[in-house]
C-alpha cells in the first residue's frame, strides 16, 4: 500500500500557530517569575491566556476549514531544533484537522476549567502557582498536538507529564499526594521510555522523525519493524492514557485538585495516547497484528475500568476508573482502524465534555460538603445543589449512552464497529464493548443515585450544603450543553473533517449482527445496568464497607493489579537497588577510595623529596640530566630498543 | 677586510623587541631622574604603553615571514603568534604588577636592600611605596621572551634565555612581605637557573661540535647527514632540551617551581606561570620542530617519558598541597606535562594545539593568581588552604571566579581548559602518541581532586574566624580578572577563531 503524506505550508493567520504555544507559556513564565507580586491578579492572567488561545485557535480552525480538503493543513518550521550528524529535527508545528480539533478541545474545555478553578482554588495560598502550572500544562499539551515531528511530540509529552506531576502533588504536604505524584512519574517513565525507544527506532530505520516522511516511508519497512515500532509507541500511549498494564497511576492522580483531575486526568492529557495512535495511523494500519494488540488492550482496559469502578466509593476515583474505561473504548476504536479512527476521536471529544462536566460537578459537590469524597456519606443532594445536580445528570446520561445525548452517538458506533471485525474476534471484542456499556450504566447510575438521591447519610458537621457560586456553575452549564449536543453534531461532521488525516473511509464491512439489532441491544443493556443500579441503591447504602464476595473484594483492590506490580516489579526492584548500593559501597567506592588513598599516600611520600634545600634540588636535576643524556645515548648506541 | 658585510636588518619585523628594549632602557633612565613620588605612575604608563605599542607592531607586521640579522632571528607564523600571546599575557601581568589599591604601596618591597626584620623593614612593610624598578625589569624580561621564541640560532637563544631570566631572578626577591621566603626563592631560582643555563650552554657547545654551526637551519642539515658523530648530536640535544625544560618546569627539572612560585611576589608568579611558560615552550617547539626534526623518532620516547613523569609528579603532588600558591605551582608543572604531550605530537596540529594551550592556560592562571593576591589578612596574602574555608559565604563573587578558574584547570567543558586539553590530546593521538594521552587523561582525573577540594572548601565549609576577607580589587586587578575570566569562558565556548589563528600560524621558516 503506497501512501504519500504531504503538508501544505502555513500562510495567513495560520502562520501564527506558534502563538498558540507561546501565549500560555509566556503567561506561565510571568506567573512563576513574578512570584508573590502576581498573587492578586495572577489567576485572571491565567484564564485570559487560555481564553485568548481558544479564540485564536477557533479563528485558525475556521481558516483551515476554508481550505480545500487536499490542502487542509498548515506546516511551519520555526528553527533547527537538533542537528547532529544524520539527525535533523526542526522545531516545526503542524495545524491540520486532527490537531485542530484537539486545539479546540484543550483550549475550549481548558478555558472553562480555568474559570471554574478561579473560585475553586480561592482559599488556597498557592493559587497563582496553580495557574502557572495549569498554563504550563496547556502550552505543553498544545505543543504535543501541534508538533510536526515525533521529537516535538515527545517534547510536549514530557511537558504535560511535568505539569501533571507538579499538579498531582500540588498539595505536596499531604503524603498521599506526594506518593501519587511519584507513582504517576514512575509509571509514566515506563511508557515514556517505550515512546523514546520507538522514536529512536524510527530514526534508525527511516532516518527521520518528521510525520510526513515517517508516514510516507513506513510502507517500505518490514512487518516486524513496524510491529516493534508500533508496540513501543503503544507502550508510551498506554502509560500516558492509563491503559493496561500501566493504568494504576491514573486513579491515584485524583489526589490533585479537582480542576486538575477534570482537565488533565480526564479531558485532555490522558487522551494523548489516543492522539498518538490516531496520528500514527499510517504505522498502525500497516500491521494487522499491531491493530489486534491495540484492540485487545482497549477491550481489556475498558472491562477492567468498569469492574473496579463499580466497587469504589470515592467519587473522584469512580470517575477516574470510568476515565480509564472510556479511554479503553477509544483505544478499541483506534485499534479497529479505518472509519473507527474518526469514531474514537468523536468519543474522545464527547468524553472531554461530559467527563470534565462530571469532574467539575464532583468538585462542586465536594465544595459544598466540606471536601467529603465518599459517596456513601452523600445522598439527597439534588434538593440543595440544583445546578450541580442537573448538569451532573446530563453528564451521567451522556456517558451511559442514552439517546440523544452525546455518549450515544460516540460510543454506540464503536460497539458496532467492534462487531464488524472478521470471524470470532467480532464476537469477542463486540461483546466486551457491549458488556462494558452495561457495566458503565451500572456504576455511573450507582454514583449518581448515591450522590444526589436517596436518604441523607451526611457526616454530623454538615447541616445545609450550599450550591457553588456562578463562576463554578456557569462552566458546568456550558459543559452540560456540550454533553447533550456535541455527540449528535459531531457524528456527521467530524468524519468528513478528519478525512484528510485518516484517508477515505473504506466500504464498511457488515457487522455480524444487524445494525439495528446492535443499537437496540446496546440501549437495552444500558437500561438494564442503570435500572439494576437504581433498584439496588435507591434507598442508599451502608455507610461502612461490608464484607463481600470474591469479585467485589478483588475489584475493591483494583483487581490485584497493584499487588501484582508490587510483587513483580517493586520488590525485585528494591532488592536490585539494595544489591547495587552494596556493590557501589563495597566494590566501586572501595576501589575508588583505595585508589585515592594510594595517590594520597604516594603524594605524601613524594613530598618529602621536596626538601627545600637547593643542594638536593641540584642533585635531583643532575640525576635527571644523567638519565636523560644516558637515555639518548643508550637509544643511539643501540642499548635500548 | 674590505668585504666584511654588515648583516641585513629588517627593523620593521624586529620593531616589537626594539620597542620593549627601548622602553626598558628609558625606564632605567627615568628611575634615575624622576622624583620618587611620580615614578610609579610614569613607569606603569610607560610599561603598559610599550607593551601595547609592541603588540600593535606585531599586529601591523603580522604577515612578515623573514629570517633577519644574519640569521639570528626568525620571524614566522609561530613567532608572530607567540609574540602576540606573550605581549597580551604581559599586559595582563603588568596590570597585576602595577596594582597598588589592594595593599598600600603595592606588592613589592620599597628597597630590596633593607635588612629583613629591622625597624626600617617594618616601616616599609607598613605601606611605603614599592620599588618601581620592577617595571623596566619586567619589560626587559618580556623583551627577552620575545627574542627567546624568535631566536634562530642557539647562541641568540642563550642570550635571550639570560635576558629573560636575570630580571626574573631579581623580581622574585622583591616581595613586600615574607621577605626571607622571597629572597630564598630568588636565590634558589638563580642558582638552579644558572645550573640549567650551564647545561644549555654545554649542549650548544656539543651541537657546535656536531654541526659546525649554531643556527637551526645548519643543524637541521647536519642532522640529515649520516657521517657525523651522533654522540655529540644526542648529548647536545639532551642538554639543550634540559635547559629549556627547566624553564618550562618539566620533571625532574621542576624542583625549583613550588619554592619559587610560593616565595615570589604573586604578580611575578603570575608572570612566570603565564609568559615564561609561553617563552620556554615556544623555544622548545622551535628547536625540536626546526633543528632536530630529522631525529624525531629518537627523542620522542625520551621526552615522552619526561612528559609522563611531569604529569604524574605535578598531579600526584598537587593532591597533598596545603598552600594555594604551591598548589598552583604543581598544577603548572602538570600543565607543562600536557604541553609536552602537544609538543611531542610532532605534527602541525601539535604545534597549533600547543600554542592554543599556552594562550588558554596563560589567561586562566593569571586570573587564578589575581584572586590569590586578593585573599588576604593583616599579615598579607593568606595562602594556606585552610584559610580559604567558607570563602564562598563571605565573598561569593571572588570565590565564584576562582571556582570557575579551578573548573577550567580541571578541564570541565565550556571552559578553555577543556578545549585546550582536547586539542593537545587530539593532536597527540593523530601523532601516534596514544600512551601519552592515556596518562594525560588519568592525571587530569587525579588533578581534578585538588581543584575540586578547593571549591568544596570555599563553598561547603563554614567560614571560620581565621577566614580572611577578600580585598576590594583596584581597577587594574579587576581588569586583569575580567580579561582572564572572559578569555577562559570564550575559548571554552567559541574556540574556533583562535584555533583557526593557531592553525594558520603553525608554519616555521627554516
Amino acid at each position: 500500500m503506497e501512501q504519500t503524506v504531504e503538508y501544505a505550508h502555513a500562510t495567513g493567520l495560520l502562520s501564527g500557530i506558534w502563538l498558540l504555544v507561546a501565549i500560555p507559556l509566556a503567561s506561565a513564565a510571568v506567573l512563576l517569575l513574578l512570584g508573590r507580586k502576581a498573587d492578586k491578579w495572577g489567576h485572571w492572567l491565567g484564564v485570559l491566556a487560555v481564553a485568548s488561545t481558544f479564540v485564536l485557535g477557533l479563528l485558525m480552525f475556521f481558516q483551515l476549514g476554508g481550505l480545500d480538503a487536499e490542502r487542509r493543513s498548515a506546516e511551519q518550521s520555526l528553527w533547527d531544533f537538533i542537528a547532529v550528524g544524520g539527525l535533523h529535527v526542526d522545531f516545526g508545528l503542524l495545524f491540520d484537522p486532527l490537531s485542530g480539533v484537539f486545539v479546540l478541545l484543550i483550549t475550549g474545555v481548558g478555558s472553562l476549567i480555568h474559570l471554574y478553578a478561579v473560585d475553586y482554588m480561592e482559599h488556597d495560598e498557592g493559587r497563582r502557582k496553580f495557574f502557572a502550572y495549569f498554563n504550563l500544562f496547556v502550552a505543553a499539551m498544545l505543543l504535543l498536538v501541534l508538533g510536526n515531528n515525533y521529537v516535538m511530540l515527545y517534547f510536549g509529552w514530557e511537558g504535560v507529564g511535568l505539569a501533571s506531576y507538579l499538579l498531582i502533588s500540588f498539595w505536596y504536604t499531604r503524603p498521599s499526594a506526594a506518593t501519587a505524584g511519584k507513582k504517576a512519574f514512575l509509571m509514566n517513565r515506563v511508557g515514556d521510555a517505550g515512546l523514546a525507544i520507538g522514536i529512536f527506532l524510527m530514526f534508525a530505520t527511516l532516518g527521520t522523525t518528521q510525520y510526513d516522511e515517517v508516514f510516507t516511508g513506513v510502507s517500505a519497512l518490514s512487518g516486524g519493524t513496524v510491529l516493534v515500532m508500533g508496540i513501543l509507541l503503544l507502550l508510551g500511549a498506554a502509560g500516558k492514557s492509563g491503559q493496561f498494564p500501566l493504568q494504576a497511576w491514573l486513579p491515584d492522580a485524583m489526589e490533585g485538585p479537582t480542576p486538575v483531575s477534570a482537565l488533565i486526568h480526564a479531558a485532555t492529557m490522558v487522551t494523548a495516547g489516543v492522539y498518538l495512535i490516531a496520528r500514527s495511523n499510517a504505522i498502525f494500519t500497516a500491521n494487522h497484528t499491531l491493530q489486534t494488540v491495540v484492540v485487545s488492550v482497549g477491550a481489556l482496559t475498558l472491562l477492567l475500568g468498569c469492574v473496579i469502578g463499580a466497587a469504589k466509593d470515592d467519587i473522584k476515583r469512580v470517575l477516574a476508573w470510568s476515565t480509564v474505561s472510556q479511554i479503553g473504548y477509544m483505544f478499541l476504536g483506534v485499534g479497529l482502524g479505518g472509519g473507527a479512527y474518526a469514531l474514537a476521536i468523536i468519543h474522545l471529544l464527547a468524553h472531554g465534555f461530559f467527563k470534565a462536566n462530571m469532574f467539575l460537578g464532583a468538585g462542586s459537590v465536594m465544595h459544598g460538603m466540606h471536601d467529603q469524597v465518599d459517596i456513601r456519606r452523600f445522598g439527597g443532594l439534588s434538593k440543595y445543589m440544583k445546578w450541580t445536580w442537573l448538569t451532573f445528570m446530563m453528564g451521567w446520561l451522556a456517558i451511559i449512552g442514552i439517546p440523544p445525548l452525546s455518549g450515544f452517538f460516540s460510543k454506540e458506533p464503536i460497539i458496532v464497529a467492534a462487531f464488524e471485525r472478521e470471524g470470532w474476534t467480532a464476537w469477542l471484542y463486540g461483546s466486551a464493548a457491549l458488556l462494558g456499556a452495561g457495566l458503565t450504566a451500572f456504576y455511573m447510575t450507582r454514583l449518581f443515585v448515591l450522590t444526589f438521591h436517596g436518604p441523607k447519610r451526611w457526616t454530623e458537621d454538615i447541616h445545609e450544603p450550599h450550591e457553588s457560586p456562578y463562576i463554578m456553575t456557569v462552566p458546568l452549564m456550558l459543559l452540560a450543553v456540550g454533553s447533550i449536543g456535541a455527540g449528535f453534531l459531531m457524528s456527521t461532521s467530524v468524519p468528513d473533517w478528519l478525512e484528510p488525516v485518516f484517508g477515505q473511509e473504506q466500504a464498511e464491512a457488515e457487522p455480524v449482527l444487524a445494525h439495528w439489532l446492535l443499537t437496540t441491544l446496546s440501549i437495552l443493556v444500558t437500561l438494564l445496568g442503570a435500572g439494576l443500579a437504581w433498584a439496588l441503591f435507591r434507598n442508599g447504602t451502608a455507610e461502612e464497607p461490608e464484607p463481600a464476595g470474591v469479585l467485589v473484594t478483588a475489584a475493591r483492590r483494583n483487581l490485584y493489579t497493584d499487588a501484582f506490580n508490587e510483587a513483580v516489579f517493586e520488590r525485585p526492584g528494591i532488592y536490585l537497588t539494595r544489591a547495587l548500593v552494596f556493590l557501589d559501597n563495597k566494590g566501586i567506592d572501595g576501589a575508588v577510595n583505595g585508589l585515592a588513598a594510594a595517590v594520597g599516600g604516594s603524594s605524601g611520600r613524594l613530598r618529602r623529596l621536596q626538601t627545600g634545600f637547593v643542594r638536593s634540588y641540584a642533585l635531583s636535576m643532575l640525576t635527571g640530566v644523567v638519565l636523560v643524556v644516558g637515555a639518548f645515548l643508550a637509544i643511539q648506541l643501540g642499548w635500548l630498543a | 677586510m674590505g668585504d666584511l658585510k654588515l648583516p641585513e636588518i629588517n627593523y620593521g619585523a624586529l620593531s616589537p623587541m626594539l620597542i620593549l628594549f627601548g622602553a626598558a632602557c628609558l625606564g632605567v633612565l627615568l628611575e634615575a631622574v624622576l622624583p620618587r613620588g611620580r615614578r610609579h605612575g610614569v613607569q606603569l604608563t610607560l610599561a603598559l604603553a610599550s607593551l601595547v605599542a609592541a603588540l600593535a607592531a606585531v599586529i601591523l607586521t603580522r604577515n612578515t615571514r623573514v629570517v633577519t640579522i644574519g640569521g639570528a632571528v626568525a620571524i614566522d607564523g609561530p613567532t608572530v603568534f607567540l609574540w602576540g600571546s606573550i605581549l597580551l599575557l604581559g599586559v595582563v601581568s603588568m596590570l597585576l604588577i602595577g596594582e597598588r589599591a589592594v595593599e598600600a604601596g603595592g606588592a613589592f618591597v620599597s628597597q630590596a636592600a633593607i635588612t629583613v626584620g629591622s625597624d626600617k623593614d617594618l616601616k616599609q612593610a607598613g605601606g611605603q611605596p614599592g620599588a618601581t624598578e620592577v617595571y623596566p625589569l619586567t619589560i626587559f624580561s618580556i623583551g627577552g621572551m620575545l627574542l627567546f621564541v624568535a631566536a634562530n640560532d642557539l647562541l641568540t637563544m642563550f642570550v635571550a634565555l639570560e635576558v629573560l631570566s636575570l630580571p626574573l631572578y631579581l623580581l622574585c626577591a622583591l616581595a613586600r612581605r615574607r621577605r626571607l621566603l622571597s629572597q630564598e626563592a630568588a636565590l634558589k631560582y638563580f642558582l638552579l637557573g644558572s645550573y640549567a643555563s650551564a647545561f644549555f650552554l654545554f649542549g650548544v657547545a656539543l651541537i657546535y661540535g656536531f654541526a659546525g654551526a649554531v643556527d637551526l637551519a645548519s643543524i637541521h642539515a647536519a642532522v640529515a647527514d649520516p657521517q657525523r658523530n651522533e654522540v655529540l648530536l644526542f648529548g647536545g640535544l639532551a642538554l639543550v632540551a634540559i635547559g629549556l625544560l627547566f624553564k618550562g618546569a618539566a620533571a625532574p627539572f621542576h624542583v625549583w617551581t613550588p619554592d619559587v612560585y610560593q616565595g615570589a611576589p604573586t604578580p611575578i608568579t603570575a608572570l612566570m606561570a603565564a609568559c615564561t611558560k609561553v617563552a620556554a615552550f615556544g623555544a622548545l617547539l622551535r628547536i625540536l620542530y626546526v633543528a632536530f626534526d630529522g631525529v624525531r623518532w629518537d627523542f620522542q620516547p625520551v621526552l615522552g617519558v619526561i612528559a609522563i613523569l611531569t604529569m604524574l609528579i605535578g598531579a600526584v603532588l598537587a593532591v597533598t598541597q596545603t598552600d594555594m600558591k604551591r598548589l598552583l605551582a604543581y598544577s603548572s608543572i602538570a600543565n607543562a606535562g600536557y604541553l609536552l604531550v602537544g609538543v611531542l605530537a610532532l605534527n602541525k596540529e601539535g604545534l597549533s594545539s600547543t600554542m592554543f594551550y599556552l594562550v588558554a592556560y596563560g589567561f586562566s592562571v593569571l586570573a587564578a593568581f589575581g584572586i590569590v593576591s586578593l585573599v588576604r589578612d593583616a599579615e598579607g596574602e593568606a595562602t594556606h588552604l585552610s584559610r580559604w574555608a567558607g570563602l564562598g559565604r563571605k565573598s561569593p563573587l571572588y570565590a565564584g571566579v576562582f571556582s570557575f578558574i579551578m573548573l577550567a584547570f580541571a578541564g570541565i567543558p565550556l571552559t578553555s581548559g577543556f578545549t585546550s586539553k582536547f586539542a593537545v590530546f587530539g593532536a597527540a593521538i593523530d601523532g601516534g602518541q596514544t600512551w601519552l594521552v592515556i596518562v594525560g587523561v588519568i592525571t587530569s582525573m587525579v588533578l581534578a581532586f585538588p581543584y575540586l577540594r578547593v571549591i568544596v572548601m570555599m563553598w561547603l565549609s563554614e567560614p571560620g574566624e581565621s577566614t580572611p576577607t577578600v580585598s576590594i580589587p583596584g581597577f587594574l586587578t579587576s581588569a586583569a580578572l575580567v580579561i582572564g575570566v572572559i578569555v577562559t569562558l570564550a575559548l571554552g565556548v567559541i574556540p574556533a577563531p583562535l584555533l583557526d589563528l593557531t592553525n594558520d600560524a603553525a608554519q616555521f621558516v627554516r
